[in-house]
């Protein structure tokens, strides 16, 4: 056995060469101008916090912030304002829409990655992106002349029989009346969150398509394998793997839930007073508060609304951030981003 | 001039060809199992749905037991009981909850669909009422020609339309888009062209706006336009508001579309001698056109439904105003939300027809977008596969045509011994079968 030995000295390879890119003018200049796209949009976002902020200072300043978030009420000519009633339904519509929509659009989203028929999935996935496309005025107008009407009696049943549980229990009403007082069950936090949830499936949908779809071929197989159902196989290889991508997924639903402005608008009729009652008529938002008080508003009212949006941008972003810090970092999204 | 005698005195010329490679989306790997159903199975789940379908009329409609209202639910939970019984009759326990979750998940499917359909259907067959009731006094444009400046809220439908708010929702979104289209791609561009720690951060802030609540969106435009610059609710205001929604959607879709674009397409331009601009302009964003498109018009169908900013920018008008600089300018679903705020019936008729027509406008461009972005980057329908090769062999006979007027000027002028060089009628022949 002999050992090769090379003549050359190894500190020969050692450096190697320094590249270096010279781009031509025209690069340079395509360089510079999508990189100040890029800029611009950047710029655009932290205008939006910074024109919010700018405005909002003198409402909260002249509050001070602990009262402007424990304020229920919402009156800037006496100088009395607060986001407390607001956020709080704006939390509940939020979590009742999450309560429809996360089982709906888990289910949906399994059915389409592991049970439809290929042909069927195709069109389930466009039946996904449609319905993210059809306008929130759209959905409110359902809401408001169709859904309403139907669902009051839900409302009037659960309230009848669950009344004794304090988040069903609705004020005034008369479980043994015959003719029940159907008003008092309209324009609840209930139902403007059912539609919210609605519109809040698509994302959710895509988003755990997204990482269902994504669950490893040779995993699947190998629990199918050691005598797995499909059941098995989505409870003990797919949701794990996509566990990630359902909680991002249903933050980035709770984020737009949060936003939603016009299907809210629609239904509800504002009030300022915290109340736990989701199925009693009145609920607000902070976003509907803004749609519906921006014209009577006078400067200083003006700028009070500006600090309800400022607090209503901070908590989706906040929302938001998590939400895709949490899918990169799962399994199913560590190959997606880059 | 030595070139070209190699060329010819070369024996074997290779096939010249360059293909497109096919790629498969990066996400499905191929499955390779699938699980198929005996008849038996097949059959339970029709007959269990066919006996609680049964079992809901009878209890609703026909005995009067239950009200319609509670019909689909006592008919759903009855079907899911009916079936686990049907199932377990020959299987074991593991089958039988198999079989249980693949129903619920069915249902859920179906659920998502019904809702769909039923909030199209309702509110399309709503405004269908008024579209018809046009018709029936005589032919009668009214609705699409007119603007409700001088309707008053108790004038029939015959009186009054929505051509301002049409005109409104064609000039906003058309500013809109001459913002974002050329702003968005150059972004989407920047993000997979250029890269690097900055381009980073500036996708993670995209993302994050792509949930911008859209009413926050309306505020800023307000405070930084309508109170600093404008001073008065006008049309341009809202397109901004809109471009702000859009952008982040665009930028998105359009990064997507561009990652698709094979690297070794890239690669080939540039290792052609192209530059990084001409590989972006030749390469990438003709191999990612119809995407784009897609992106395009999908972002388009979502920042024409946007209500929340133009309510707080653009203002409520019935009159017609073409400029959008000036005034007050009311869009499609504005309009629809202050028809359906008023009690008058017939303004809430208006409404329905008013969004009516925003939902089909909608669903126009999302089905352009399906025809449009039916395929996967780099790959081509038909027509264009066709067209390519028809561009193709313009370039080849181009080339051949330079290639004999070269070597006959080689003959003539360097050594009268050399042949005419077979090659070229190889080369047609090879690109002719192609």
């Amino acid at each position: 056995m002999t050992t090769l030995t090379s003549d050359l000295d190894p500190g020969d390879f050692g450096e190697p060469r320094a590249l270096t890119t010279r781009y031509s003018l025209t690069d340079r200049i395509f360089r510079g101008t999508s990189r100040s796209a890029g800029t611009f949009v950047l710029l655009v976002m932290v205008l939006v916090g910074g024109f919010l902020t700018a405005h909002a200072v003198r409402a909260i300043s002249s509050v001070g912030v602990v009262k402007f978030v424990t304020t229920q009420e919402w009156s800037p000519e006496t100088n009395h304002f607060g986001i407390a009633a607001v956020l709080t339904f704006t939390v509940l519509i939020a979590m009742v829409a999450l309560t429809v929509a996360v089982p709906l659009s888990l289910g949906g989203a399994l059915f389409i990655t592991e049970i439809a028929p290929p042909r069927l999935k195709k069109i389930m996935t466009s039946v996904i992106d449609l319905m993210a496309a059809v306008p929130s005025v759209v959905y409110g107008l359902w809401g408001l002349s169709y859904l309403q009407n139907h669902v009051v009696g839900l409302s009037y049943w659960i309230s009848t029989y669950f009344g004794w549980i304090p988040l069903f229990k609705v004020d005034g009403a008369e479980p043994g009346n015959p003719l029940p007082n159907t008003a008092l069950y309209t324009s609840s936090t209930f139902i403007a969150g059912l539609i919210v949830g609605m519109m809040i499936i698509p994302i959710q949908t895509s988003m755990m398509v997204e990482s269902f779809s994504r669950a490893p071929q040779g995993e699947r197989e190998g629990a199918y394998a050691l005598g797995a159902t499909r059941w098995g196989v989505i409870r003990s290889v797919v949701l794990p793997f996509g566990k990630g991508g359902i909680i991002g997924g249903v933050m980035l639903g709770l984020g737009r839930a949060l936003g939603e402005t016009i299907a809210i608008y629609l239904i509800i009729s504002p009030v300022f007073s915290v109340s736990f009652h989701v199925l009693q008529n009145g609920s607000n938002s902070v976003a509907a508060m803004i749609a519906l008080r921006y014209g009577e508003a006078n400067s200083f009212a003006m700028s009070a609304l500006m600090a309800a949006g400022l607090a209503l941008f901070l908590l989706t972003m906040a929302i938001n951030f998590t939400a895709s810090m949490i899918i990169s970092r799962s399994r199913s999204g560590a190959e997606s981003e880059v | 001039m030595t070139a070209v005698q190699k060329t010819s005195d070369e024996a074997e010329p290779r096939e010249l060809r360059t293909v497109v490679p096919e790629r498969s989306p990066v996400t499905s790997e191929q499955e390779r199992i699938r699980i198929g159903m005996s008849l038996d199975q097949r059959i339970t789940a029709p007959g269990a749905m066919a006996a609680s379908v049964a079992l809901g009329l009878l209890l609703g409609p026909v005995l009067g037991l239950i009200s319609p209202g509670w019909v689909p639910l006592v008919s759903f939970v009855w079907f899911l009981g009916l079936f686990v019984v049907l199932v377990s009759l020959y299987e074991n326990r593991t089958t039988v909850r198999d079989r249980f979750w693949a129903a619920l998940l069915w249902s859920a499917g179906g659920v998502v669909v019904t809702v769909l359909f039923m909030v199209i259907g309702f509110v399309l067959l709503r405004g269908w009422s008024v579209f018809s009731h046009l018709s029936w006094h005589g032919w009668n444009h009214n609705f699409f020609t007119t603007d409700m400046g001088i309707t008053g809220p108790l004038d029939p439908i015959t009186k009054g339309g929505i051509l301002h708010a049409l005109v409104g929702t064609l000039e906003q979104i058309g500013i809109a888009l001459f913002l974002t289209v050329p702003l968005g791609i150059a972004t989407a561009v920047f993000l997979n062209e250029i890269g690097g720690r900055y381009a980073r951060i500036v996708r993670t802030v995209v993302e994050a706006m792509t949930a911008l609540p859209s009413v926050v969106a309306g505020l800023f435009i307000y405070g930084a336009v309508i109170l600093l610059v404008t001073r008065q609710f006008n049309g341009f205001a809202a397109s901004l508001a809109i471009t702000v929604l859009m952008l982040p959607i665009m930028i998105r879709s359009a990064d997507v579309v561009m990652r698709l674009v094979p690297g070794n397409l890239r690669e080939a331009g540039l290792a052609l001698g192209a530059g990084q601009w001409s590989v972006v302009r030749r390469v990438v964003l003709p191999t990612a056109r119809s995407g784009l498109m897609t992106a395009i018009i999908l972002a388009t169908a979502h920042g024409i439904g946007e209500t929340a900013p133009v309510l707080l920018t653009a203002g409520v008008t019935s009159n017609l105003n073409f400029n959008p600089f000036n005034g007050p300018q009311i869009s499609l679903p504005l309009a629809a939300l202050e028809f359906v705020k008023s009690p008058e019936p017939v303004m809430r008729a208006r409404g329905f027809a008013t969004a009516a027509t925003l939902l089909l406008l909608v669903l126009v461009l999302f089905l352009l977008a399906r025809l449009l972005g039916g395929q996967q980057a780099g790959q081509l329908t038909e027509r264009q596969r066709r067209r390519r090769a028809a561009r193709s062999e313009h370039d080849l006979e181009r080339v051949e045509a330079n290639y004999l007027a070269i070597s006959q000027l080689l003959a003539e002028t360097a050594s009268p011994s050399t042949a005419a060089p077979a090659g070229p009628s190889r080369y047609l022949s090879s690109g002719e079968s192609s």
